[in-house]
């Protein structure tokens, strides 16, 4: 296999990223484990959703929708089976489901290497993501939460930053070209 | 998936998965179940990375603490040292400031118990130079009302005695001084002798016959006879007991604490005195003989 290809469609050329062996299992148990361990000596570090951020970051790399949507629904139920018996298996899957899907779509259409384009899409993101989750509470779990306030938009802003540099330190794990 | 459509693969796919998803949330809140298999799966998974974590987090924290972060530590040691010697002198003034308020409102209690006995509070400002005599100087003294021969007593017992007033002193002369001497009686059996200092600690009961019964632990109380001191008030206990001749040799400790003295009271009269009576004069033991004596009272 070749370690990146070229899509052409609509668009001019999307390169396709691929990663170094293990790199993404190991990416997402760190990830995963750093959710649910940072927060407990540094409380203001639950603001970051890391799975997420690895789902749309891997989702824009590999930009594969069937891969992106099922290493979304890995990390989400993963997150789900961590958070507790509050939060049900599937919450986060089905969020982090649709998130992966559509970062891999997007990725196949848009160039998102620039930092201001990971801005902006993971800002997006973020905010689908929430409404994904809070349509799922009303409808499936009729626990309605307010669409989106202050905090949340202290979030997504917050998850943006990092997630600017994040994903620069995730590109090292890409194979060379 | 083999009759779908390339391009709407993927769209497939993901509409199965979130219907599985669904379903899987509809059985929980159906059955009421958390999906415990996965979740246990996961927690096995990853709780022992987390707790390799916490247990490495305390090790860095650890070692941060015991040996990185000392750079303050001697500063701070040396301020917690001047802290501590400042807090071991304010312990020591206040405790000494819990003493002085408890002998002084003994005192007040002692003054507001006689308020018709003319008397004057005076704090203990010397002692003598010489270890021969036991004296001590006054804060007030002639300027006060404070004349030679006045009577000076604690709440616990008498002193002593005024045997020089100056203008601003007075000098006491302690009932412990082997020249002072107080006219005494035993409080239960009431038999009558003079007290007399040592020159040591203890003071001496001179003229008790042999045939007098005398308990140990016994109260000695004023007899009032040397026209110093009313009746019945504290000198000390009978300590020691020995036959002599003609005499008992008895040993008195004086109720006062005539080492410790630093507030006292100057009886301002030199006309004799009745105090009330000193419930625990009265409650000491009575000996089995009541026979008075009558020796001469040791007014000096």
């Amino acid at each position: 296999m070749n370690d990146t290809f070229e899509l052409h469609g609509m668009e001019s050329h999307i390169e396709v990223h691929k990663f170094r062996t293990g790199a993404i299992l190991i990416t997402l148990i760190l990830v995963l484990f750093l959710q649910a361990f940072v927060p407990i000596y540094f409380p203001k570090a639950a603001v970051l959703d890391l799975p997420l951020l690895v789902t749309i970051y891997f989702g824009l790399s590999r930009r594969n929708p069937s891969t992106g949507l099922l290493l979304g629904m890995a990390i989400g139920l993963a997150q789900d089976s961590l958070s507790g018996p509050t939060v049900p298996l599937g919450l986060y899957g089905i969020a982090n489901t649709i998130i992966g899907y559509l970062a891999s779509s997007i990725g196949a259409r848009l160039d998102t290497e620039h930092p201001a384009a990971r801005f902006a899409l993971t800002a997006s993101f973020f905010v689908a993501h929430q409404g994904v989750i809070n349509l799922t509470r009303r409808i499936l779990l009729a626990q309605p939460e307010a669409w989106f306030n202050m905090h949340l938009a202290v979030a997504a802003l917050v998850n943006s930053i990092v997630a600017v540099f994040l994903f620069v330190l995730l590109d090292r794990l890409r194979r060379p070209s | 998936m083999a009759g779908i459509p390339s391009r709407h693969r993927s769209l497939f796919l993901l509409t199965s998965v979130i219907v599985l998803q669904v379903l899987l949330l509809a059985v929980q809140i159906k059955r009421d179940s958390q999906g415990r298999l996965i979740r246990v799966w996961t927690v096995g998974l990853f709780s022992p990375f987390e707790r390799a974590g916490a247990h490495g987090v305390g090790g860095i924290r650890g070692a941060w603490g015991h040996y990185f972060a000392l750079q303050n530590t001697a500063r701070e040691n040396e301020r917690l040292h001047q802290e501590n010697d400042q807090l071991k002198m304010q312990l020591t003034q206040l405790q000494s400031k819990a003493s002085e308020a408890d002998r002084l409102a003994a005192l007040l209690n002692f003054r507001q118990s006689h308020q018709s006995v003319p008397m004057l509070g005076a704090r203990v400002i010397g002692a003598s130079a010489d270890t021969a005599s036991q004296t001590i100087y006054l804060d007030r003294g002639e300027r006060d009302g404070i004349r030679k021969n006045m009577g000076v007593i604690t709440p616990d017992g008498i002193v002593g005695k005024v045997i020089e007033s100056y203008t601003n002193t007075a000098q006491v002369l302690l009932l412990t001084d082997r020249d002072s001497g107080v006219g005494a009686m035993l409080a239960g059996s009431r038999i009558q002798s003079p007290v007399g200092g040592t020159g040591e600690p203890l003071l001496t009961m001179k003229y008790v016959a042999n045939d007098d019964t005398v308990i140990p632990g016994e109260k000695v109380v004023t007899s009032g006879m040397d026209r110093i001191f009313p009746r019945d008030l504290p000198v000390g206990t009978v300590a020691e007991i020995k036959a002599g001749n003609p005499f008992k040799q008895i040993r008195v400790r004086p109720s006062a604490n005539l080492e410790r003295l630093e507030e006292v009271i100057v009886l301002l009269t030199l006309q004799p005195l009745e105090l009330k009576k000193e419930s625990g004069a009265a409650d000491a033991p009575s000996p089995a003989s009541n026979a008075p004596s009558q020796p001469p009272a040791g007014n000096r």
